[in-house]
């Protein structure tokens, strides 16, 4: 029956037809790539005009981040804290907040994972460790969703309030570190007392990297399989298209809110975790490290699609890796990095204007020629 | 003169000779603000800018001698930082609130970059007038030591509520931000109006950061402001918009600023960092209880994305 009056062209997919269903997928792909390289080109510029070489710069990047085994350590061992603290970023944002204070969940959430680990130290260790570990969590998830909920509850703006309670997480870590839970054997730099060897995370197998980066993987999927393939996930997408007609559905927009910023929060908090248990030993000021702004970064590149994340932040982890580096073969300051960062942000913000704007992107443009 | 023991009384003393002199950077980032923002638009990049102010500020006063003209080069380079965040929010679909995170991050990382040399010169300092020549006790006379820049911050307010009230320009700038169709229809142009008031609004910030580095506290350092462009933002809803409310709520966080090293003056070290927080948590507080959760502030330009 299905062959009756079958045109034989349609059995074969034509180039165009490839391209007519392709292209429109890809402009989520193509747009911030093409983002991206101005960034790199913008920055370039900058270079020049200093009279600095953008080449040297890009070939320490390679050099400093991915070209050797040793160089993708120091890559990878950046990657956990920056993949957390951006979904951090981009949970929210699929509700349409813009909650930038991630590095107060990260602090937190460390402090409350190195106070843990003192209180724990006579259980075994695989439990310490995931007590730690939920600790750390349950204060970055309760900072950032406090932050959902007065958003949701009382109006306030969530952009401004969660860079405030970053300002406080800060200085009520410096208080903690400095005060009630300082090791007195810390004597010029205030931390908490050192972890048991037992309550350290180590390398995973055959990767340069601890288990830090293997979480932040498990968490981007998590968060992708969420949002993308469950019926919250579907509510959240529509409460952050447009909150009236979810709340007209019915839709539980306040619990999503609350639930989806505490998550972010506690991804952040995890990040802290590992900071502590796998890379400094304690808490203490090497906490703030900025990886809460870098993070925004990645999740704004990635346009907060969790599975982008990740190579996002891998890219953005090189270039971090490779600022002490450039520091000393380009006599560059160490803030070098922050500029390229900067330039790179506001241009793939500028990019959001394009979208569904160039013809390349709807079918028709394909069908027609 | 030898100092005058008057105990306790040193506190509020030191409370209010610390908000004078602190609350000047809120002033001018929250006037700016409240111009940007009544036109419709919110930068929240003034962070940047008032980092970037302080340093260029710095520099210009180191090479050139005078610290006026290093308040004239910030106040440039503040106009355009505020001149680009306009710019970029004119192209359909970018998000003024995203620019401006973006724009923080920026003018930080420039200020860093180029601020680094910096770091150890000593520039001359702007000078400030003896308010409190009345009076024989030394805390009275250092409390109120007041900058020429905090005058002229509580001389623009009262300028700029006129200019709101009874100008041509502070109605343009009204209309514009309370209805973009209703301004259009007027035959104005509102993506160059916010384009200006951002501008404006961004040299303001500019010159509230060349205090920060040549007056209050004095010297360039890259942790020379602590939010305290962020914190004006957050003031500005406070004060509902209106630029002598601003000057008043600036005073205020000055005062909440200047709580930890008044009580360390008079011996309370316990809890430092806790009364450093004061601000933020002030900050915070206020904004929890002047927002509503029905999104109708009173007093808020309409076309605001903040309160949309």
């Amino acid at each position: 029956m299905s062959t009756i009056g079958r045109i034989p062209d349609q059995d074969r997919l034509t180039a165009a037809q490839i391209l007519s269903g392709l292209m429109p997928r890809a402009e989520a792909v193509l747009i911030p790539l093409a983002a991206l390289l101005a960034g790199f080109a913008a920055f370039s510029l900058f270079l020049l005009a200093l009279g600095k070489s953008p080449a040297e710069f890009y070939a320490l990047v390679w050099k400093a981040g991915f070209s050797s085994a040793f160089s993708w350590q120091n890559t990878l061992s950046r990657v956990s804290p920056l993949v957390l603290a951006a979904l951090c970023v981009a949970l929210p944002a699929r509700l349409g907040l813009v909650v930038i204070g991630g590095e107060g969940a990260i602090v937190l959430g460390g402090l409350a994972a190195a106070v843990t680990g003192t209180a724990v130290a006579n259980l075994p260790s695989g439990l310490g460790m995931v007590l730690m570990a939920l600790a750390g969590m349950a204060l970055g998830g309760l900072w950032i969703g406090a932050i959902g909920a007065l958003r949701i509850k009382r109006g306030v703006n969530e952009t401004i309030a969660s860079l405030l309670m970053a300002y406080i997480a800060i200085a009520l870590m410096n208080h903690f570190v400095e005060g009630p839970f300082r090791d007195p054997a810390s004597l010029n730099k205030p931390s908490t007392a050192p972890l048991a060897e037992g309550l350290r995370v180590g390398d995973m197998p055959f990767v340069a990297a601890h288990w830090g980066v293997f979480a932040g993987v498990v968490a981007c999927v998590l968060c992708w399989i969420l949002i993308e393939r469950t019926t919250l996930g579907f509510a959240a997408r529509i409460a952050g298209d447009n909150v009236r007609a979810a709340q007209v559905q019915g839709l539980p927009v306040a619990r999503l809110v609350i639930g989806f910023t505490a998550l972010g929060g506690a991804f952040a908090g995890l990040a802290g975790y590992f900071e502590v248990a796998a890379v400094h030993g304690s808490a203490n000021a090497s906490l703030i490290a900025g990886y809460g702004y870098t993070g925004i970064l990645v999740a704004f590149l990635a346009r907060h699609n969790p599975l982008a994340i990740l190579p996002v932040a891998v890219l953005l982890a090189g270039f971090e890796a490779s600022s002490g580096l450039i520091q000393r073969r380009m006599d560059l300051p160490d803030a070098t990095i922050l500029v390229f960062e900067g330039m790179v942000f506001i241009i793939i913000l500028l990019s959001e204007t394009l979208y569904g704007r160039l013809r390349i992107f709807t079918p028709g443009f394909w069908e027609q020629s | 003169m030898e100092p005058v023991d008057i105990g306790l009384w040193g506190v509020p003393l030191a409370i209010l000779g610390g908000a004078i002199r602190v609350s000047t950077p809120f002033i001018f980032v929250s006037l700016g603000e409240c111009l940007t923002e009544r036109s419709g638009r919110i930068n929240l990049g003034l962070e940047g800018t008032l980092v970037f102010g302080a340093m260029s500020g710095y520099a210009a006063a180191y090479e050139t001698g005078s610290p006026f003209a290093g308040v004239l080069v910030a106040a440039v380079f503040g106009a355009m930082f505020g001149l680009l965040h306009g710019w970029l929010c004119s192209f359909r679909g970018v998000n003024d609130i995203a620019v401006g995170i973006a724009m923080m991050l920026f003018g930080m990382g420039l200020a860093f970059f180029f601020g680094k040399p910096y770091i150890q010169p000593v520039a001359p300092d702007l000078p400030a007038l003896s308010l409190g020549w009345w009076s024989d006790i030394p805390q009275v006379q250092a409390a109120l030591q007041v900058n020429v820049l905090f005058i002229a911050g509580g001389l623009l307010a009262l300028f700029m509520a006129w200019m709101f009230r009874s100008t041509r320009v502070g109605l343009t700038v009204r209309v514009v931000g309370d209805s973009t169709d209703a301004a259009r229809a007027m035959g104005l142009d509102p993506d160059r109006v916010r384009l200006l008031s951002t501008g404006v609004g961004g040299a303001l910030a500019g010159v509230g950061g060349a205090y920060l580095s040549l007056y209050y506290p004095g010297s360039w350092t890259e942790g020379v402001s602590s939010g305290q462009g962020l914190m004006a933002i957050a003031l500005v809803i406070f004060a509902r918009w209106n630029p002598v409310n601003c000057f008043w709520a600036a005073l205020l966080f000055g005062g909440a600023g200047a709580l930890g090293p008044a009580l360390q003056s008079v011996g309370v070290s316990e809890g430092y960092y806790l009364f450093f927080a004061a601000p933020y948590v002030l900050t915070l507080a206020l904004l929890v209880m002047t927002s509503s959760p029905d999104r109708a502030m009173q007093g808020a330009p309409s076309e605001l994305s903040l309160t949309k």
